[in-house]
């Protein structure tokens, strides 16, 4: 492991099967401590570009390099590297506690040592001696983050962890998500579930057609969406002559019942002043939240962004097109 | 580090759990059983009548391994040697566990490697099983007695024993050929299924042309000829020629096979799974 070296750094990262274009230069960097959103839908290249992180797919071009070291040239790259791409899988006529074994020795080391212990945290331990064939998937998931943990991470490289569970499945995923960041590993966290990486990452990189078309802070992709606002009044004809006269306030659309406009919190206190003093007085007005999904869906629908490279500096003007 | 010799070790466990292992190995145990049994048989109903070597194997229970050896080039141990070989690739695509192994701390070579050994060593035991068997259930058939050599010398029960036993590993030569043409079609199909008969229809190709009419100039370098090698050794003196020929015939067979499937394992993607 290169001291100082981020956990992850691609660059112009492409892979191409024939005519197909799956991965069309990706560049994203992971720091440390970070939990990473790679957000696409699917056949955006997510799963792709995984699997050339750890080494399964050769790039058709572009640098990858894990705590400074290329995993396209030798597994030893994958030294404090964990992770799984879709599902995670095992042979079904081994039992849990055998596939762990083993995957502990293919990882040599103290690896051997954790077993207990992994089957532990993701709390598997009563059904460790039973076949993997008979486990249901949820469990394969959990079975999957304890195969990881035996590489004692520094990086734990996750694909969809959560599709395909229970309400109470995807709790506990992201609770022993949660609770492995907290312990200082950083996470790549692959998804297009919008509340799990809303929940749980600090950084995100949106994918698109294989292009990334944004790379940040959520909290800075989140701040620079202008707030959209609900306003119900006794009088909508002079409201909507005050919002449009108002300096700050933009966007400002009459709809059922209702006015709906944008701006930034400082505009909004002014505005209220002006329609009491209008006479139009306000029976509500309330911030529309912008979700991740919301600014999730303005990237990678329609037209609205199609070059990449928007990265966190960028993230006020990209975001512009979020409503 | 982890190495081959943990790739081997575990490759042999997950072996010891999967049914196709037993299947083979069943095999491996029934078919001298059943010969013997159907001399048994054929000696008490059709005195009299015969097949070739019969005269042999009424004469001296050592007989029946090289009778097995014989007859089972066509089909039965290229079967048994493709069972485990055209699986050992294909079932990680199968189950989706390239790509879990992969990731841990162990090059392809080494996965490779230690995986070609394991067909290897199965295709071993399972040949020398089913010659032990044979061994076993053809000298309480008919004797552990001298044995008849194919010049018509006879050769003492003990020297007939370890000439059985040279016999089959000289076997192995063109077994080894044939478990490389198994992971070859085994890393290339990334079928189970498709690899296994593939392997057995690219034997009993070999056998097909071996008999087709004016292709005789081809029979030295076809590897169903190899299969009768070890029978140089039961003429007197012994006959080195075909055993020479079988050694580098089955070299290039198999250097050509098992180069393939490792370039193959190696470069391929890992998109599957």
């Amino acid at each position: 492991m290169t001291e100082d070296a981020p956990p992850i750094e691609v660059r112009g990262l492409v892979k191409r099967y024939g005519e197909l274009t799956a991965v069309a230069g990706v560049d994203l960097t992971v720091r440390a401590g970070d939990v990473y959103g790679y957000l696409g839908p699917n056949g955006a290249g997510k799963t792709t570009s995984l699997r050339m992180m750890l080494g399964l797919i050769t790039p058709t071009a572009g640098t990858i390099r894990l705590f400074g070291k290329d995993p396209t040239q030798s597994v030893h790259a994958l030294a404090g590297v964990a992770g799984f791409v879709e599902a995670p899988t095992f042979y079904p006529y081994l039992t849990a506690r055998r596939n762990l074994q083993m995957m502990a020795a293919f990882d040599g080391g103290d690896a051997r040592d954790r077993v207990i212990d992994a089957l532990e945290t993701v709390e598997l331990t009563g059904r460790a001696d039973d076949r993997v064939g008979g486990y249901s998937h949820g469990m394969r998931q959990r079975l999957g983050i304890a195969a990881a943990l035996l590489r004692d991470p520094k990086l734990l490289l996750l694909d969809e962890p959560a599709t395909g569970l229970d309400p109470a499945g995807m709790r506990d995923m992201r609770l022993l998500i949660r609770r492995l960041a907290d312990q200082g590993m950083t996470v790549l966290l692959s998804s297009h579930l919008m509340n799990e990486v809303e929940e749980l990452c600090n950084r995100v990189a949106i994918v698109r057609s294989g292009r990334i078309v944004y790379e940040g802070e959520i909290s800075a992709l989140k701040r620079g969406a202008s707030t959209a606002y609900r306003l119900e009044t006794t009088d909508d004809d002079r409201a909507l002559a005050v919002c449009r006269a108002q300096a700050g306030i933009v966007d400002v659309k009459r709809e059922a019942g209702h006015i709906t406009f944008s701006a930034d919190e400082a505009a909004v206190a002014p505005l209220s002043q002006a329609l009491v003093e209008s006479g139009a007085l306000i029976r509500a007005m309330a911030p529309q939240t912008v979700t991740l999904e919301d600014l999730f869906f303005s990237f990678t629908e329609g037209d609205a962004v199609q070059e990449p490279a928007a990265t966190a500096d960028a993230a006020v003007t990209t975001t512009q097109v979020a409503h | 580090m982890p190495g081959v010799a943990t790739v081997y070790r575990w490759e042999l466990f997950k072996l010891r759990h999967q049914k196709r292992t037993y299947l083979g190995l069943g095999i491996a145990i029934l078919v001298p059983i059943l010969f013997v049994l159907a001399v048994h048989l054929r000696r008490h109903h059709e005195r009299g009548g015969g097949f070739a070597f019969s005269d042999y194997v009424d004469k001296s229970g050592l007989a029946i391994p090289l009778v097995v050896l014989l007859f089972g080039a066509i089909w039965l141990f290229p079967l048994i040697a493709a069972l485990v070989a055209g699986d050992i690739f294909a079932s990680e695509d199968h189950n989706g566990t390239l790509k879990t192994i992969l990731t841990r701390s162990l090059e392809r070579w080494q996965l490779f490697v230690g995986k070609t050994l394991v067909a290897a060593s199965y295709a071993v035991f399972a040949i020398l099983l089913c010659g032990t068997v044979a061994v076993i259930a053809g000298s309480l058939q008919s004797g552990f007695n001298p044995l008849q050599s194919l010049s018509g010398t006879i050769v003492s029960a003990p020297k007939a024993l370890a000439l059985v036993y040279v016999s089959l590993l000289l076997y192995l030569i063109p077994i080894a050929a044939i478990v490389c043409i198994g992971l070859l079609l085994s890393s290339v199909t990334r079928n189970s299924a498709a690899a296994v008969v593939g392997t057995l229809m690219v034997s009993l190709l070999f056998q097909l042309i071996g008999i087709l009419p004016g292709l005789g100039g081809l029979q030295p370098y076809l590897l169903s000829t190899q299969f009768n090698a070890w029978q140089g050794l039961l003429r007197t003196p012994i006959d080195w020629s075909p055993i020479i020929q079988a050694v580098w015939v089955c070299a290039i067979y198999a250097a050509a096979a098992i180069g393939t499937a490792f370039l193959v394992f190696i470069r391929r993607d890992v998109a599957g799974g």
